[in-house]
């Protein structure tokens, strides 16, 4: 049993928090189309809010038996150069061997 | 003679020397040349480094003679992490993506001597039913090039449909490997969860994830698997049960076997064409021997509503890493902000990176996961994800268990390009009979099953125990040698001039057994 009301379509509100959230900038056309979809999407979802589900314990993971262990010994990393190609801003000189640039953070 | 299009035909040809790792490599990459213009199977082709590579096991062929995928050229999605080659997800944020490492899935194909062609065309980081999301626009199928090949493995199933290459691997999300198996009439397998290590598969949602072959026939998927499986210290949810050898269970043998058949389940929604292929599939199983039993799953119907909830939630987590930091696009500021921070940076970078479908998602995701409504969704979700457990437990213990659980892969054959992109929740019902395989974690195989009346191909899933694909490969190779319908060649073929299968004589019945 749920205490509250299920949306049937999200407001243009509520979608932009979402995407704040999400770390997506949507523009105007995006809004109007994800706040009708996602509440059609979610409409259709409701239907397991019908389901008796008291003392049934949630699936989150099906690893089977235990998960593993292993001895804590040195391996092979990933090649500096070959891994800092990729990145969109990079400084390959200091720090051994280079590191991720960002834009700035703090003022 | 040897059918080169096949894993066990190319195999036959390179060790008994009739043809060299560079002749099937070379005919490969022909074929693509030829035929992937119209196909769009692949994301990339790389010509030159697979040459190099069967030469050198050409050198050495006394060395590799015995490997078991010596000389085989393979097709892998374009989501498993090849060391030098790109690796885009088919998404515009992955464009330039080069990984400094391979898959263990790539590792372990390597040392069985198989040789990588390319990298095939899929939906934007596996999200989609119809390879219709792809960046880099949609793979078609080769029974009919106006229609999806399905997805989201729609390029590694177009390319085993029309012989490109004899293997391709997929992952295998909610279907994404035995919906566009079915639907371009090539084997498709998804092992139980953490049979195959899922290390450098670019993750969807890593509880349901697993990777798996595409191929012609069983005995091909069953080869590819003892080569793919196996535990990994990289791969946490990777398991140690053993390996068995599952090309040695193929024996044709399905007398005493148990097939259930979810009729319920099976009455609402699935076209008239793919319920009559269903049906004389299962007569062929039972004259072989098998047992038809009626099983029921009642909370079968809720599989999708709870794919989409657990799915989305872990892939909106996931796919958080695309930040424009580490790897991948990155967004320029706007020049009308002063002093863009990293924030901005972020969410510029994830709009222009990301498309519709992979956005919808991860604000479903962020939606379900966020205060206020996780238990109303998320954990309402894992609670009947456990009921949708519970039903297979019951199919497959105790008295009356089955060993197998029959119903078609896909409700209805191959749409077409653009039929369903406009309605979000209609291309999500299409995986109505392939996602409670990935919330149970259990092994599901789709093979041919024949065509509708429009000459398009049909898939009959069987879902088994965990752990147990042997019985699965078993059940499907009995009935494939009663129904070839591998050796049924697309339209796309009849246009080559060389090395095309005869064409069919009855388009409704199989050929006939060799």
């Amino acid at each position: 049993m749920v205490a509250f009301a299920m949306p049937t379509i999200l407001t243009r509100e509520q979608v932009t928090a979402i995407a704040a959230l999400a770390h997506l900038e949507l523009d105007a056309a995006e809004l109007d189309l994800f706040s009708r979809q996602l509440g059609s999407i979610l409409d259709y979802a409701n239907q397991v809010q019908q389901i008796d589900t008291t003392g049934v314990p949630p699936t989150a993971s099906l690893v089977p038996r235990q998960t593993t262990d292993r001895p804590d010994t040195v391996g092979p990393s990933l090649d500096i150069a070959d891994t800092l190609a990729n990145a969109p801003d990079a400084d390959r000189t200091r720090l051994e061997g280079g590191f991720f640039k960002v834009p700035r953070v703090i003022g | 003679m040897s059918d080169a299009a096949t894993v066990r035909g190319a195999r036959e040809l390179f060790r008994s020397r009739a043809r060299s790792a560079t002749d099937l490599c070379r005919d490969a990459i022909a074929r693509i040349e030829s035929l992937d213009p119209a196909l769009h199977a692949f994301n990339t082709v790389v010509s030159e480094q697979a040459m190099a590579r069967a030469h050198a096991i050409d050198e050495e062929f006394d060395r590799w003679r015995d490997a078991p995928l010596a000389g085989v050229p393979v097709a892998l999605k374009d989501n498993l992490c090849t060391r030098g080659i790109r690796t885009t997800a088919s998404s515009r944020i992955l464009e330039h993506y080069v990984p400094p490492y391979d898959a263990t899935v790539v590792s372990r194909l390597a040392a069985a001597g198989a040789i990588v062609v390319g990298k095939t065309n899929c939906d934007e980081f596996a999200m989609g039913s119809s390879n219709e999301t792809s960046a880099f626009g949609p793979a078609r199928n080769p029974w009919a090039l106006d229609r999806i090949p399905g997805g989201t493995s729609g390029g590694s199933a177009a390319a085993i449909a029309a012989r490109l290459t004899p293997l391709a691997l997929g992952s295998d999300t909610g279907g994404s490997i035995r919906q566009p198996a079915a639907l371009c009439g090539v084997i498709g397998l998804k092992p139980t969860y953490g049979r195959v290590s899922r290390f450098g598969l670019i993750a969807h949602a890593s509880s349901l994830d697993q990777i798996g072959p595409l191929t012609r026939t069983v005995h091909d998927a069953a080869l590819a698997l003892e080569v793919l499986a196996g535990a990994d210290p990289a791969d946490a949810t990777s398991a140690a049960t053993p390996v068995p050898p599952y090309t040695a269970a193929l024996t044709g043998e399905v007398r005493g076997v148990r097939v259930g058949v979810p009729r319920s389940l099976l009455e609402q929604g699935v076209d008239g064409d793919v319920s009559r292929a269903l049906t004389a599939a299962l007569d062929t199983l039972q004259a072989r021997g098998a047992t038809l039993v009626d099983v029921e799953l009642p909370y079968a119907k809720y599989a999708i509503p709870v794919y989409y909830l657990v799915s989305t939630a872990e892939a909106s987590s996931n796919l958080a890493r695309y930040d424009g930091v580490r790897y991948g696009f990155r967004a320029n500021p706007e020049p009308r902000m002063p002093n863009p921070d990293l924030r901005q940076m972020y969410a510029q970078t994830r709009a222009r990176g990301f498309g519709p479908e992979v956005k919808r998602r991860i604000m479903l995701g962020t939606y379900v996961l966020s205060a206020g409504y996780y238990d109303a969704y998320y954990l309402k979700a894992q609670q009947v994800r456990t009921l949708i457990l519970r039903d297979y437990e019951h199919a497959f213990q105790g008295s009356g268990a089955v060993d197998a659980i029959a119903m078609p892969t896909s409700p209805t054959p191959a749409f077409r390009i653009g039929e369903r992109m406009s309605d979000p929740l209609q291309m999500y019902l299409a995986d109505v009979f392939t996602v409670s395989a990935n919330l149970a974690g259990l092994p599901a195989i789709s093979i041919p099953c024949g065509f509708t009346r429009d000459r398009l191909p049909v898939g009959l899933q069987l879902t088994g125990r965990p752990f147990d694909e042997a019985t699965l490969l078993r059940i499907a190779d009995a009935y494939e040698r009663d129904a070839p319908w591998w050796k049924e060649a697309p339209p796309i073929l009849s246009a080559q001039p060389a090395g095309r299968d005869p064409d069919s004589r009855d388009r409704r019945n199989p050929p006939d057994h060799e």
